[in-house]
């Protein structure tokens, strides 16, 4: 008799595939979290050492030049947040990932507080720099839409109560607004605007001196580290939740029969 | 009769008959605009110089409300099943809808502007851009607000946070639609450079916007 492939014990998928199995994708967050928040804390230590005490002033802005190690990477995490998002929308409606929707809502309290984070010491550095807490230009417009867009998100998980329905609609929702993160890089470029037009990711390379421009890099790591150790994180928890919740049911069924 | 023309038949005449039918968005429209001197005092020049703003504002409210119930309402009485069983395919057979809304809810907001203008005393080459950039204008808030709408099929609930959803992705035809009309009104800028941004914005928003709906309504259940 011919032996089919059916009857042979099926390898395990790799990669991303792999990962769909909840239980498999818990046993290596609990590997590898504890390693992930010691390096986060670490190079958080160095990073902000390098930028409050190696790295200079600014001739005319003085220490209050120092805010941009936390505003510059938090901008930019708050927009590789949305990425991250639209990437697992993409796994909810493409691919079908099982674990995309959770990747997906728990992405969006971290993005949407590393964008309040942005608006917030940016405000605070524009008081003593521009005079003012707040001005409409492009940049700051689009990050404002970017933070509303969060919080719009977050409603609409938390307003559908089957949460595979919720997983859809979000991913919806994020990949239509996807749109506002070129608006937002690129906004600089295409308005006269009171921020600053791109001084790192720009045609030509970089404009600042490396003196400041490695403990920013350095602080843009430890902000990404962050943003995967919380994320991580918070998709084990969403995944016990889950599970929490149907034993939940299971036991109201069971009451209920009896 | 194609079964496109017959559901834009079907949209237009369930549009006019229920629930005031295209005047309740101009009513909606000239309340707005009757709050807002009231608030901000009877200024003849600073309501001419805002004049354009408050019209688009007045705009984008009316039609985001009428657009709440464009899915859901066939949702309810199950001929959104039968809708999307049609042979057509699903992004034509959602702009066929949105073309009907904008006939019956859209254009007459864009009638209306010249006349709210009047109480807001802008002047008529401020009036005549304000006009021409919500007819432009009125069609993209449509379509945006269709995946809005498309969402809220989903929801059940719908309402404040449909506006919600969709409010942030309509501020760019916001943006342009007021910058065009001052600049007709008086600005350096000529007004075609604002107005052709956002006649591009429309004719994104018919790229983009039944794709998204259509994702959103594929996937309601």
């Amino acid at each position: 008799m011919l032996e089919t492939t059916s009857s042979l014990p099926k390898a395990a998928p790799s990669g991303l595939r792999g990962l769909a199995n909840p239980t498999r994708f818990l046993a290596l967050v609990d590997a590898t979290l504890p390693w992930l928040i010691g390096i986060t804390a670490l190079v958080f230590a160095f990073g902000l050492a390098q930028a409050l005490f190696v790295a200079p002033e600014d001739y005319q802005q003085g220490a209050t030049v120092k805010i941009m190690y936390l505003h510059v990477p938090s901008a930019w995490l708050s927009m590789m947040g949305w990425t991250v998002m639209s990437i697992a929308a993409l796994g909810t409606l493409v691919w079908r990932h099982p674990l995309a929707d959770v990747a997906a809502k728990t992405a969006a309290p971290i993005g949407a507080a590393l964008t309040f984070l942005c608006l917030v010491t940016g405000s605070l550095w524009g008081r003593p720099m521009w005079g003012t807490y707040w001005v409409w230009d492009a940049r700051l417009t689009s990050v404002l839409v970017l933070f509303l867009m969060y919080l719009g998100v977050i409603a609409l998980w938390h307003s559908v109560e089957d949460q595979a329905r919720a997983a859809r609609a979000a991913a919806v929702l994020t990949l239509v607004g996807a749109v506002n993160l070129p608006i937002i890089k690129f906004s600089v470029d295409w308005w006269n605007t009171l921020h600053q037009p791109a001084s790192v990711f720009r045609m030509g390379g970089p404009t600042i001196a490396p003196s400041i421009l490695i403990p920013l890099l350095i602080m843009a790591v430890a902000f990404t580290l962050l943003f995967f150790t919380l994320h991580l994180a918070a998709m084990r928890n969403e995944i016990l939740r889950r599970r929490v919740r149907s034993l939940l049911m299971q036991q109201a069924e069971a009451a209920q029969r009896d | 009769m194609t079964g496109l023309g017959a559901l834009l038949l079907r949209d237009i005449r369930l549009a006019l008959r229920l629930g005031g039918g295209g005047w309740i968005g101009v009513l909606f429209f000239l309340i707005i605009i009757t709050l807002i001197p009231f608030a901000v005092g009877p200024d003849l020049a600073l309501l001419r110089r805002l004049g354009p703003a408050f019209l688009w504002i007045g705009a984008l409210l009316a039609s985001l409300l009428t657009l709440d119930r464009l899915f859901a309402a066939d949702h309810d009485d199950g001929s959104l099943d039968i809708i999307l069983m049609a042979p057509a395919p699903l992004e034509i057979v959602i702009v066929i809808k949105a073309l009907a809304h904008f006939l019956v809810n859209g254009l007459p907001l864009v009638v209306a502007a010249p006349v709210l203008g009047l109480l807001l005393n802008i002047e008529p080459p401020g009036m005549a851009a304000v006009t021409l950039t919500l007819m432009v204008g009125t069609p993209a808030l449509t379509l945006i607000g269709l995946v809005g709408a498309a969402l809220a099929v989903t929801l059940r609930r719908g309402g404040i946070l449909v506006a919600v959803l969709i409010l942030p992705l309509t501020i760019p035809v916001l943006i342009f639609g007021v910058t065009a009309s001052n600049a007709a009104m008086s600005g350096p800028v000529p007004f075609g450079t604002p107005f052709t941004i956002l006649c591009a914005l429309s004719l994104a928003s018919l790229a983009i916007g039944p794709f998204a709906a259509a994702a959103a309504l594929r996937n309601r259940e």
